[in-house]
């Protein structure tokens, strides 16, 4: 945990940012329970889904990695899809290290827990104390609650049996539109409309690809399609007007929190 | 795969993206800040899960395939409509699908 000064225990930011901090927290572990169980129904055993969940550490990748797994991909399309998805994360190691100023084991550490949930936290905070206090805190939180809760689900997953019976198959699918669903919304509309049409089309290619393409591919190819692009569109996207400013890119890098 | 090959497809993807997250409080901000790498990442990552919805949701093995699981996906939209918690959605999902399968669907 981070060296705190006892002033901010009275700080009324820094107090906030822990209260924001812990309901995160919660509210994301309980969700390990979907992943542990989804994990185990995907074909993992449970110490293979705790691995994920104590060194992946980011939900995301994790949903994908089992999914990946459990639809029949192999090792290369399993990296490449968990890698390609947790991307993001390493952008946002940008946007909070210089906030942080953490070094040596501290900045590991500060890197492994640079998550959606405390990269959002701690980028929402009014002073660099409450920052620093909403960004370990979250981390911390959210790390030790969605180990537990993964082993929960891991464990009544393992339980339970047949996976198609409770559902757990199509529980799936609705994880990652939960997931998808809050980065198809965003004040910038011409940034939101590419958003949707490289989503819509990212699905459709999938589909297109699965009776003909070793399974992983799909998705990966999808990935593929988002690149291209984004490297070929000027920042205008598909509802681009003349006259746009082709460098006025907005940050969309904002991490989203999930739950 | 196999339960060793299960093992190395974790352990390798864990490190990719602990080293994802290391390279980004290691590597000089101007270098990965820039917009079109921005807007790009943001882009790759609703397609990926886009793409996961799609073949969690109506393939089997390889072929496309409808089932309860589309119709859990239905409900699990309109739970996101209605500004539903995660937990929630993905348990009406499941519930969903449990109901349908054992109405007799497939």
């Amino acid at each position: 945990m981070p060296a705190r000064s006892p002033a901010d225990r009275t700080d009324p930011a820094v107090r906030s940012a822990v209260r924001t901090a812990l309901s995160v927290s919660v509210a994301t572990g309980l969700y390990g329970v979907s992943f542990g169980a989804l994990s185990v129904a995907a074909g993992l055993d449970v110490p293979q889904t705790m691995a994920l969940s104590l060194l992946m550490f980011s939900g995301g990748s994790q949903f994908a990695a089992v999914g990946v797994v459990g639809a029949g991909g192999g090792i290369g399309a399993v990296v490449a899809t968990a890698g390609l998805l947790g991307a993001r994360n390493g952008l946002y190691g940008v946007q909070v290290a210089p906030l942080l100023g953490a070094s040596g084991w501290r900045r590991v550490l500060a890197a492994h827990l640079t998550i959606d949930e405390s990269t959002a936290v701690a980028t929402a905070q009014p002073t660099p104390a409450a920052t620093r206090a909403g960004f370990w805190w979250t981390g911390a939180g959210v790390f030790v609650l969605w180990n537990a809760f993964s082993l929960l689900g891991a464990l009544l997953g393992d339980a339970l049996g047949d996976p198609r019976r409770y559902g757990l198959d199509a529980a799936a699918g609705a994880a990652f539109l939960a997931l998808l669903w809050p980065r198809l919304s965003g004040d910038d509309r011409r940034a939101t409309r590419t958003v949707r049409v490289v989503a819509v089309a990212a699905a459709a290619l999938a589909l297109a690809l699965t009776p003909v393409a070793p399974a992983g591919v799909p998705v990966l190819a999808a990935a593929a399609l988002a690149v291209v692009v984004g490297v070929l569109d000027g920042g205008g996207g598909a509802g681009a007007r003349a006259g746009g400013r082709p460098g006025g890119d907005e940050d969309d890098a904002a991490p989203v929190v999930t739950p | 795969m196999s339960r060793l090959a299960v093992w190395w497809a974790v352990l390798a993807a864990s490190v990719v993206v602990l080293a994802t997250k290391v390279a980004g409080h290691l590597v000089p901000r101007a270098l990965l800040e820039r917009p079109r790498v921005v807007r790009t990442a943001a882009l790759v990552t609703a397609a990926l899960l886009a793409a996961l919805v799609a073949v969690q949701t109506a393939t089997t093995d390889g072929a496309l395939a409808l089932d309860a699981r589309l119709a859990a996906l239905a409900v699990a939209a309109v739970a996101l409509l209605l500004r539903a918690p995660f937990v929630l959605v993905v348990l009406l999902a499941a519930a969903t699908a449990a109901l349908l399968r054992w109405l007799g669907l497939p």
